[in-house]
């Protein structure tokens, strides 16, 4: 029987790399997948939880979390084909650069 | 269930993330990320979560990875467009450093969570077993049961946010309606 913490402490790792992700990178497609890692870092600990507990609640917010996880793709895609497109039209190099979002102020 | 597939399963997990955020181009990123999610999805399917563990590999590193790694291709990324990131091992090894330090608090709280969990003959008497003596844990009559009946609300609420999002990718990406 594997105790619950290993299973928190799995998802706190994958939790911590996605914030290390998110703050040292300047890549757009790595921050924007760095968020996601951090999102199933959380639904594991739901289901972690849902586990110890013996509660389903923990399944259905890991569902909510997969189709909120769904909407962001969604709409964090678009912006980045958005950033690059414009980024190209100037002819920028490094169009891929979050320094690309100082667009989105006009 | 042997206790090495689950340390197995999140090396992998853990492993294929740690190549995703040090990857230069978002591709190989991309496939390790993929990785990372297919062994995630086995350590759902260890805490009896064989309905996650399916949505994980249908809707993650199917559908939601797949838009990312087609959305990368559509866009043809070269080298020049990527950014310089000439101080990456700096900044990436600062990130790190705010993350473990997040990561050694979270483990400090955490470690205390080590009271005896649910045994599973309990969750097969509290949810029922199905004609093989699996347990119903976990599995989709169960779920959408708390689904539909207990959480009504917050499942549509999230249609909502559905539709919003549906409709904003519309607005972004047609300049005239």
């Amino acid at each position: 029987m594997i105790p619950t913490h290993h299973f928190l402490i799995v998802s706190a790792a994958l939790f911590s790399i996605g914030l290390a992700g998110f703050i040292g990178r300047r890549n757009l497609f790595i921050i924007f997948m760095s968020v996601e890692l951090m999102l199933n870092g959380v639904n594991l600990s739901f289901l972690a939880f849902a586990r110890h507990l013996g509660d389903l609640g923990g399944h259905v917010f890991t569902f909510l979390v997969i189709a909120l996880a769904a909407a962001e793709a969604a709409i964090g895609l678009a912006i980045v084909i958005l950033i690059f497109k414009n980024a190209g039209a100037a002819a920028q190099s490094d169009a891929l650069s979050v320094d690309q979002y100082q667009a989105l102020k006009h | 269930m042997h206790p090495a597939f689950f340390y197995l399963l999140s090396f992998v997990a853990i492993a294929a993330a740690l190549a995703m955020v040090t990857q230069r181009h978002p591709l190989p990123a991309a496939f390790a990320l993929v990785l990372s999610f297919l062994g995630l999805a086995g350590v759902y399917a260890l805490l009896v979560a064989p309905l996650m563990a399916i949505l994980q590999i249908l809707v993650y590193a199917g559908a939601i990875m797949a838009l990312v790694v087609f959305v990368i291709m559509l866009l043809n990324v070269r080298d020049e467009d990527l950014p310089r990131e000439p101080g990456m091992p700096w900044q990436l090894g600062a990130g790190f450093a705010v993350g473990g330090v997040f990561f050694a608090m979270m483990v400090d709280v955490l470690s205390k969570y080590n009271s005896s969990p649910v045994t599973v003959s309990e969750l097969s008497r509290a949810y029922g077993t199905s004609a093989t003596g699996e347990p119903l844990f976990g599995g989709i009559a169960t779920v959408g049961q708390v689904l539909f009946l207990k959480y009504t609300f917050p499942f549509e609420v999230i249609s909502v946010l559905l539709t919003v999002a549906v409709v904003g990718v519309v607005v972004l990406a047609k300049r005239r309606i």
